[in-house]
Parts: structure tokens; sequence; C-alpha cells
């Protein structure tokens, strides 16, 4: 089949957006006991809950965008603009529509929500930004998933 | 703002109280909606100059996807301060 016209990859190439986002989250599933932690000593139960609801939002944020810029990117360059600048408009209606229909629920603080949010969203990004501008600067240090059983080059 | 809260509270016949939430829901809302504005306008940026880099380099074509990816959500996280700010003042 052939490739449309304008697509940024072929459709057998990795998807760096991706690989980026799925990296966040399984940081993301890593320290979220910890912010929970930290949240529930803070603000009691209400925070601890609040603090994974968060969580979960900045996550499913990530994984949606990378999600939209994927998809987009293999049709053409022109989608991929216009998805990633809708894709943007939407997701700030998820994010609100998310926050919204648990406004009043006995369960929620609003302050560790807020706080849950920045911290996970910015927190994942240097994080993930640390290695990957690494990885840019070396690329021979990138990791690889080379089989244990490889033979030896020495 | 302050006279349009008034120019609220005065056509609703509400009380101080009412009057303090009305004016904290309009300041929400212009926060919310004026810091939605900055992000998509440096989006719309960051995506445009992604794609030209594409354009003219299509075959470091993941290293710009990646790096526009990481400055979309940078610049979005702008966007979630101003929502942060939203619903601690009045969702």
């Amino acid at each position: 089949m052939a490739e449309p016209v304008g697509a940024v990859s072929p459709s057998t190439d990795t998807v760096p957006e991706v690989e980026v986002s799925t990296d966040m989250v399984k940081r993301g599933l890593v320290v979220a006991p910890a912010l929970i932690a930290v949240c529930g000593v803070v603000w009691g139960g209400d925070g601890a809950w609040s603090a994974a609801y968060g969580v979960a939002i900045v996550l499913a944020n990530f994984l949606l965008a990378a999600g939209t810029i994927a998809v987009a990117a293999r049709i053409s360059l022109p989608v991929l603009m216009g998805a990633t600048l809708f894709g943007y408009l939407v997701r700030l209606g998820l994010v609100f529509l998310a926050v919204y229909l648990v406004r009043d629920a006995p369960w929620i603080s609003r302050p560790a929500l807020g706080a849950t949010i920045i911290v996970t969203h910015l927190g994942l990004l240097v994080w993930e930004l640390k290695y990957v501008a690494l990885s840019l600067a070396a690329p021979g240090l990138r990791p690889t998933t080379r089989p244990t059983n490889a033979p030896s080059t020495h | 703002m302050e006279s349009l809260s008034r120019l609220i509270v005065e056509q609703a016949g509400l009380n101080a109280d009412d009057q303090k939430a009305a004016n904290a829901a309009i300041g929400a809302g212009f926060a919310y909606g004026l810091a939605a504005i900055g992000p998509g306008i440096g989006i719309g940026y960051v995506v445009g100059k992604a794609i030209e880099a594409m354009a003219r380099q299509p075959e470091a074509a993941g290293m710009v996807r990646t790096t526009m990816f990481l400055g979309i959500a940078f610049t979005e996280a702008l966007a979630l301060i101003g929502f942060v700010v939203f619903i601690l003042l009045g969702l």
C-alpha cells in the first residue's frame, strides 16, 4: 500500500511520542504511591484519593496527546497540525470535565488535586526531558533491547 | 470586573456573600480563559516549527517529533496551572 502524501514517517517506524508517553506513564506509576502518601499525610484520606485521581488525569492526558499525534502523523503534516491544536482544546475540555464531574464528591480535596496535577505533570516531563536530552546528545548511549545471549564482538 | 459583578448582584438582588462568590467565579473564569490563550499560541508555534523542520529534513522526523511532543507538554503545563488556579478559586 502506498504511503499517504505528506506522511511524516512510514507506519513501520517507531512512534516516538508513544514511547515517550509510555515511559512517563511507567515512571508516573512508580512515583504515584509516594505522591498519594504525601498528599494523604498533608490532606488526609481525601487528599490521598484526590492525588490518585490527579495522577490518573495527568497520565491519561499524556497518553491521549501521544496517541493523537501518532495517529495524525501517519496521515499527513496538515492533519498533524490540526490534530495537535484541536487536540489541545479537546484535552483541556476533558480535563475540565473530569474535575467538574467530581467537584462535589465527598472524597475530593481541591488543593491536593491541583498540587498533584501540577507536580506530576511537570515532574514527569523534567524527568523524561533529562533522559531524552541525554539520548539525543549521545545516541550511542541510548539503551537498546539487545538479547542477552547475543554473541560477543570481542 | 468589579463593576460587572456589582451589576450582576444588583440585578439579581444578592447579598455580600453572593457578591464575593460571584467575584471569585468571574475571576476564576478569566484566569482559566486567559491561561489557555498563551499555551494555544505556544503550541501552534511549536508544532508549526516542527512541521517546517520535518518538511526540510524528513530523516530527522523522529527526533523532531520527540522534541515537539515534550515542547507541547511543557507549554500545556501553563494551561494546567491556570486550570488549577481556576479549580482553587471557584469551580
